[in-house]
């Protein structure tokens, strides 16, 4: 028996790290520029220019940090307002798109899964469709209406266009569709109308959704480029991660690549941590908006 | 899917719908519109008079050997990007799926530089590959590679695609283990008892089963190339150098909003409009599959 | 407490289907009516009719003294058990009892008064704080009687609460709800397609057919004078043994049948009906008036205190029943004789499947 058994126990003991290793080459891949980056932004100019950089972290953190968040993001001839200014516009843009995808997602559904009205299907595809419509499609005139409507470099600019989400109300018209109709009808008995049913009932059952959409959403919001880049021109609406790509001088002048460093940590680390904090939520959510 | 019960309530429904109608309208379906009318028009230079054109513009457009070249870039550049992304992600997952403890941790470290913005992530990647300085350009040149993605179109190519690959390994990862791990054990330990050694029990029983996966990702990871990738270009490369990174989002836009070209730039905004639609219905049509077997 | 009673209460759906036809039920105050049928009779269509959950097409309903026809569910004052319970998931046993209370403002110490004493009465007070996912099937169904309970409702609804649970804890619960009933004295309309479940708990039993109602009455006189094949074949089980005869001289004709004289089967020939467990081993010459019936046995079934034996009649290849008492020593292939009492037979016209005489 002892024999029998010692002869696959070996050869799995011996396969094992095989698989550790790949994956430790998959985490080194991933983690390599994030280290590389912060080491970078714990240096100063000098240090970095001097190849090979050094790979451990210097003792420029608190100082670098400081001055970008404080003063300004400065790359050669390039000046940015202070990082935190920049981290501001971002966190509102983040928090407003999330906020305002879910909650006039969270109602259109509700009102195409739980009523009977004409045009229902209409108002249903009319959301469907703007997945097939992304900002990228439409640049130009998109401007003009933002223009038109004196919306440029203001907050609602920045937002009110991105908070229509297809994505967000099919996944809660998914949800609504198999809450049971028992459920509505002893409702109805026990005397709730529609927006006591949903305050009472369907909010409190969507809290999972809702968390896995958030995290999500927040991502989309505070990773957006092209929006910002087209509707906050004035220095003072730039999000971080704009103002990020703006340090790094394309046309091949001085970049202070501390600086740089510095300020894509910060760009990077709300959304990190929301991704890593909620780590539950994010998956489930990657998996039903992707449904 | 419908449900039986519903609320009698007539005018309801129409205020709960109001704000998203309304955005839809005003910011989506508007502009769209404005997009395909302007894309039959010519403005002359100084913008005194407008013509109606027509399909000219799409002729023209699609007549253009810049426009031409720059399809095929992208075309090259979003499978370069799915590729790139998608193996090591494979092969990770399956890696993952052996492990029986940490697959957890592995699982929160890979997927963090999804959670980065593009623009973030190109930056990183164009720190690395700084001529003199940079961390990995520096062993290339100590090799005789002189890297330099300021100069070389092909250098700067290269170091958009890793950027824009290394973000989506991880969620492809979390996607692969997911598809793996629901594959039934029973059906791998029959192959096993049939005599199939490993590397073919992968080509012939797990590979096959987890096509359906394979398939949802190539188009999640061809639409994030072909348009999320346009904050790493613009970031790092600005299309350049001269206009070997241009990608046609990037191109839209330039031709758009730079080189204030609006027939032509519609014209493009109107190509790829059926780009999106072609692979959203790819993708709803594979999501229908999946639902009723 | 109230009468509830529906008068030529029609239900067309909007494509023109016709769910319930022409209806009229008086149940008397704190009585237990139970509407029976097989499934799309239009038993749960007239439940959620009364309940205010469907809309009523034509007649009236009538809770007490008021036409009920246009109010909304929660201004009947009913109480509804749902099938599947229906309790809310995210709530504890205690909020799901109280979320009718609260949204009437009743006052608190009323609510807590109620619950308490519902949640003793049903034995569910150890679990008042939990969610309905920590309960078995059986406890489920209690926090759902008590959500009806607490609310003190002029009429009970009940759609087929007791089909979610397995059989032992479904007779228990029968029982349960019989006394429960009982006890608050509660007008209560019970919608089962359970004929036992039927027979047990009804006061006044409502059998129902595509949409209309074959019989209402007390769930005796519906044993023993059904008023249609459909009804005679839907109540007892197993079910009546459905033959068809002929007229012959002094009664009814068919092969492998005797007696039975007086009965007055049509020219057309006629349905004779004659329930299993009437039938007895005849051991000696069968009375005149009485049925006999010979056939050979194709099945036993014995089950111990009682035993089933199946066989054709006749050479017709109709197989009938019968429901002998004890164990019957019967052998497969054997001939039997058994016979019935002139005043169990049941005569039914062979094209309608009416009753024929008293």
């Amino acid at each position: 028996m002892a024999a029998q058994l010692d002869t696959p126990m070996t050869k799995s003991v011996r396969r094992d790290w095989v698989p550790h290793l790949v994956i430790a080459i998959g985490i080194f891949i991933t983690a390599f520029p994030l280290w590389v980056a912060f080491v970078a932004s714990t240096l100063s100019n000098p240090e970095i220019a001097q190849a090979p950089m050094p790979l451990l972290p210097g003792d420029r953190a608190a100082a670098n940090y400081g001055e970008a968040l404080w003063q300004g993001g400065r790359s050669g001839r390039i000046m940015t307002p202070p990082v935190w200014e920049m981290m501001f516009n971002s966190t509102v843009m983040a928090l407003s798109i999330a906020v305002g995808k879910i909650i006039i997602s969270i109602l259109s559904a509700y009102a195409v899964v739980f009523f009977r009205f004409p045009f229902r299907m209409a108002f249903f595809w009319m959301i469907f469709i703007t997945l097939m419509l992304p900002v990228e499609v439409r640049i130009v005139p998109t401007i003009q209406v933002i223009t038109n409507l004196n919306m440029m470099n203001t907050y609602a600019g920045l937002t009110i266009p991105l908070i229509a989400s297809a994505t967000a109300t099919l996944l809660f018209r998914q949800f609504f569709l198999t809450i049971p109709d028992e459920l509505v009808e002893a409702a109805k008995i026990d005397g709730a109308g529609p927006m006591k049913f949903f305050r009472d009932v369907v909010l409190p059952l969507s809290v999972t959704n809702i968390a896995a959409l958030f995290v999500i959403l927040f991502l989309y919001g505070w990773n957006q480029y092209l929006w910002p880049l087209l509707i906050g021109t004035d220095a003072r609406m730039q999000t971080i991660v704009i103002g990020m790509s703006k340090m790094i001088d394309s046309a091949g002048g001085p970049t202070d690549w501390n600086m740089v460093m510095a300020t894509a940590i910060l760009a990077l680390l709300p959304p990190v941590l929301v991704v890593v904090l909620m780590q539950r939520w994010f998956v489930k959510g990657l998996v039903e908006t992707e449904k | 899917m419908e449900r039986k019960v519903v609320f009698p309530q007539k005018l309801l429904p129409y205020l709960l719908l109001a704000p998203q109608i309304a955005i839809t309208l005003v910011f989506f379906f508007w502009p769209a519109g404005q997009a395909i009318w302007m894309s039959t028009l010519l403005q002359d230079p100084f913008g005194f008079s407008v013509q109606f054109v027509g399909l000219e513009n799409f002729q023209a457009v699609l007549q253009d050997p810049a426009y031409l070249s720059t399809m095929q870039r992208t075309f090259l550049f979003s499978f370069g990007v799915t590729a790139l992304s998608m193996i090591p992600a494979l092969l990770l997952a399956v890696m993952a799926d052996r492990v029986v403890r940490g697959a957890t941790a592995y699982k929160t470290i890979l997927v963090v530089p999804y959670a980065i913005a593009p623009a973030v992530a190109g930056a990183l990647w164009l720190f690395l590959f700084q001529p003199s300085i940079g961390t990995i350009a520096y062993p290339l040149r100590l090799i005789g590679i002189d890297w330099n993605p300021r100069i070389d179109g092909t250098d700067a190519m290269i170091v958009v695609l890793i950027a824009s690959a290394w973000k989506q390994i991880g969620y492809n990862f979390l996607f692969f283990l997911a598809g793996l791990q629901s594959i039934p054990k029973s059906l791998i330990e029959a192959a096993a008892i049939d005599g199939a050694r490993e590397i073919r029990r992968f080509w012939t029983i797990v590979f096959p089963l987890l096509s359906p996966t394979t398939f949802f990702l190539l188009i999640v990871n061809l639409t994030y190339a072909f348009f999320d990738t346009f904050g790493v270009i613009h970031a790092v490369t600005q299309g350049g150098p001269g206009k070997s990174t241009e990608v046609l989002i990037y191109k839209a836009w330039y031709d758009g909003l730079i080189a204030q070209d609006l027939g032509r730039s519609s014209a493009q905004a109107v190509i790829l409009m059926f780009i999106v639609i072609g692979l959203t219905v790819i993708q709803f049509r594979y999501i229908e599959r999946k639902v009723h077997y | 407490m109230a009468e509830v009673s529906l008068s030529r209460v029609r239900k067309v759906y909007p494509g023109g289907v016709e769910a319930v036809k022409d209806i009229d039920i008086a149940i008397p105050d704190g009585a237990l009516c139970v509407l029976v049928g097989p499934s799309g009779c239009g038993k749960s269509t007239l439940l959620r009719m009364i309940a205010g959950l469907e809309t009523i097409t034509e007649g009236d309903c009538r809770i007490g003294a008021g036409r009920v026809n246009d109010l909304d569910p929660s201004d009947r004052d009913i109480a509804m058990v749902f099938q599947n319970y229906a309790l809310y998931p995210h709530m504890t046993v205690y909020d799901n009892m109280a979320y009718g209370l609260r949204n009437r403002g009743t006052p608190k110490d009323e609510i807590e008064a109620r619950v308490q004493e519902a949640a003793r009465i049903l034995e569910i007070s150890p679990f008042l704080d939990r969610k309905p996912r920590a309960l078995s099937g059986g406890q489920r169904q209690r926090v759902a009687m008590g959500r009806a309970i607490v609310r003190k409702p002029q009429v009970f609804l009940f759609d087929e609460p007791l089909s979610n649970l397995d059989a032992k804890l479904r007779i228990q619960m029968r029982v349960e709800i019989k006394k429960l009933q009982r006890a608050l004295g509660v007008t209560s309309v019970y919608v089962t397609h359970d004929q036992l479940e039927a027979m047990t708990l009804a006061d006044i039993l409502v059998v129902m057919s595509k949409g209309h109602v074959e019989q209402q009455g007390s769930p005796l006189d519906l044993y023993e004078k059904p008023a249609s094949t459909f009804v005679a074949s839907f109540i007892g089980a197993p079910p009546m043994n459905l033959i068809p005869v002929g007229a012959g001289e002094n009664g009814p004709q068919a092969p492998g049948l005797t007696g039975g004289r007086g009965l007055a089967v049509p020219a057309g020939g006629a349905t004779l009906g004659v329930r299993p467990e009437h039938m007895i081993v005849a051991t000696g010459p069968v009375p005149d008036d009485a049925l006999g019936i010979t056939f050979p046995v194709s099945a036993v079934e014995a089950v111990g205190a009682e035993t089933f034996v199946y066989g054709p009649i006749g050479g017709t290849g109709q197989e009938i029943i019968a429901r002998l008492p004890g164990k019957a020593l019967l052998a497969p292939g054997t001939p039997v004789s058994v016979a019935a009492a002139a005043e169990h037979l049941h005569l039914f016209a062979t094209d309608t499947g009416k009753r024929l005489g008293p």
